[in-house]
């Protein structure tokens, strides 16, 4: 397991630096410079400018250079927020987004896996067909449309929630957790659905419900840890997600996290703070990938012994 | 037993359409879906009023006799724009899901049937592409190159090509060890005639299940960037671009977001039912409960 881990570690070492030299290299191929959108500035001062942030040395030489400086840790100074470095502008971000990741989570894996264990508990009833139903609407309805509509019935028409911000007025935190955790809710309700239905035609639980065991033990103890498997396959990729999601979800809300910094500098042109956020949330992804490989391995005994077997 | 075997392929294929005609859901998707595909291409023949065509001193007006789904503030008709709209859409769906298919099976099924080290390296590009944050990339991409629509196409089947090649590749492993494929070979078939009359026809059940749901990620993929303003740009339009202007006026013209908003969680809708269906119907090994 151990060895199984550090392998998928050293895995994702070129990973990353992929994605380092390909984000490097095709934010400096673009056309128009950071500072072309600012016509009055004259030339002088963009030379300096450039100078200032090494622009004016050959390319290869800033590769290296910027290289040195990410693998310590340091993004840099941002093109567009003059005085602040990109590592200033991430852990202003990080924290907000983090949040609302959090929440969002919280608000699809409870209603996910509620809805979908209920659905195959009682398979091809109402208890099936009204939460699937639902959760395919939760599919159909991306996080920029049921945002908006959100906004316009519970912020605008009946006035209960706030429309924006995000920690300012109690209750704003409410509408973007709910628009950001509703198709993952979708989602989780079923693959958790799915994975429930196989695991409950098992042998094993044949046998629990054999022994007389009541139908929520036999769920809890016997049939959760197989069951929702798929689901904790499925975190790391709805990890990385709930991270592009809350570039949508910051917007319509106008949340001040990582979403809104990486669209703005996206606009922006601002080169180093869309690489330092680039090479930033590709290794958050990475990692939380690892880590739902990790705990679907750790929660499945067939596979755990088929790494056991590979060593 | 063996006049069950000599037919096979025709009656998957038959077993296959009376399985999905009993599930209603997915007949709707499919009905839906061909109203939206005949619709869009007769799009400049049947829209009520021409793309250009505005009306300033009108502005946005609630839908009408003249305009069953409303103007916009420029008084452009609502319907038409939707109709125009979906054109693009569903053209990103489908050009964006062909480039997957052709890349993802001809990268698949390489690997799977030459197997041995050329399937371990090919399989090892899938998995570090994987790791890949690829919404972030074409963000990116999209920053880099200019809102191209072209390149969104390519961009957005780059992605989408890698679970493909996954399925491709465990079919044809798992077809290649088989008696018939075997028995052709030793029949003196070239390999590439192989993989064209006995690999390629058996793996397309799977293929096309995938497919069917890959328009529809596709589609919102494409969406979710034209509502950043980073996907389709002006004059074009397309359903996300037509969201994202709906949001701005919300308050004082809702309907102008939630026409497109419906036109698009209908498509996505019909694409999704119809696609499990297809996965019921084609896929024995989850029709089996």
């Amino acid at each position: 397991m151990y060895r199984f881990a550090l392998g998928r570690l050293a895995q994702a070492i070129p990973v990353l630096l992929i994605v380092i030299t390909v984000t490097f290299f095709l934010i400096h191929s673009a056309p128009g410079g950071p500072f072309s959108a600012d016509k009055a500035v004259p030339p002088e001062v963009i030379k300096a400018l450039e100078e200032q942030y090494n622009l004016n040395q050959p390319i290869w030489q800033q590769y290296l250079s910027y290289l040195g400086d990410v693998i310590q840790g340091d993004f840099g100074p941002s093109f567009k927020y003059s005085g602040r470095n990109v590592n200033e502008l991430i852990a202003a971000g990080l924290p907000i987004t983090a949040e609302l990741a959090f929440y969002a989570m919280l608000v699809a894996l409870s209603v996910g896996i509620f809805a979908g264990v209920g659905a195959a508990m009682r398979p091809n009833t109402a208890q099936d067909y009204i939460p699937m139903t639902g959760a395919m609407i939760g599919i159909c309805m991306p996080s920029f449309l049921l945002g908006p509509l959100l906004v316009l019935v519970f912020g605008i028409y009946l006035d209960w929630l706030p429309v924006s911000g995000w920690g300012d007025i109690p209750g704003d935190k409410i509408l973007p957790s709910i628009t950001l955790g509703t198709g993952y809710a979708a989602y989780i309700a079923r693959l958790s659905r799915g994975g429930m239905l196989e695991v409950l035609s098992q042998d094993y639980i044949r046998t629990a419900r054999a022994k007389g065991l009541r139908e929520p033990i036999i769920i809890i103890k016997h049939a959760l840890r197989g069951g929702l498997i798929p689901v904790v396959a499925f975190l790391g990729p709805a990890f990385a997600g709930l991270l592009s999601g809350s570039f949508v979800v910051e917007t319509i809300f106008q949340i001040p996290g990582l979403g809104r910094f990486y669209v703005q500098a996206a606009f922006n042109r601002d080169y180093t703070l869309i690489l330092g956020m680039t090479i930033f949330l590709s290794t958050l992804i990475i990692l939380f990938n690892l880590l739902s490989d990790m705990l679907a391995i750790w929660l499945n005994p067939k596979l755990r012994q088929e790494i056991k077997g590979a060593n | 037993m063996n006049s069950i075997e000599t037919d096979k392929g025709s009656s998957l294929w038959k077993d296959a359409w009376i399985k999905l005609s009993k599930n209603r859901l997915a007949l709707v998707g499919l009905g839906l879906l061909v109203i939206l595909i005949v619709t869009s291409l007769l799009t400049p023949l049947i829209a009520p009023y021409g793309y250009e065509a505005q009306n300033l001193d009108m502005g946005a007006t609630a839908p009408s006799l003249q305009h069953w789904l409303g103007t916009d503030i420029f008084g452009r008709d609502m319907l038409t724009r939707i109709m125009y709209g979906g054109r693009v859409s569903l053209m990103v769906g489908f050009i964006a899901t062909a480039v997957a298919l052709v890349i993802g099976i001809l990268w698949g099924a390489t690997a799977g049937f030459f197997g041995g080290r050329l399937d371990a390296i090919m399989m090892r590009i899938v998995d570090v592409l994987y790791a890949l944050p690829f919404m972030i990339f074409i963000i990116l991409l999209m920053v880099v190159f200019g809102r191209n629509i072209l390149l969104l196409f390519f961009a957005i089947g780059a992605v989408e090509w890698l679970t493909m090649a996954r399925i491709v590749r465990s079919q044809v492993m798992a077809l290649r060890n088989q008696e018939f494929v075997e028995a052709a070979s030793s029949l003196g078939l070239s390999q590439w005639t192989i993989i064209r009359r006995h690999i390629i026809p058996n793996t397309l059940g799977p293929v096309i299940v995938y497919t069917t749901l890959t328009i529809p990620s596709v589609m919102l993929l494409e969406a979710f960037l034209s509502f950043l303003g980073l996907g389709i740009q002006p004059p074009q339009s397309s359903w996300g671009l037509l969201i994202n202007y709906g949001v701005e006026t919300m308050e004082e013209y809702p309907w102008l977001l939630i026409f497109p908003g419906l036109a698009l969680s209908l498509t996505l809708f019909a694409l999704n039912f119809l696609g499990d269906g297809l996965r019921d119907a084609l896929d024995p090994r989850t029709s089996k409960d």
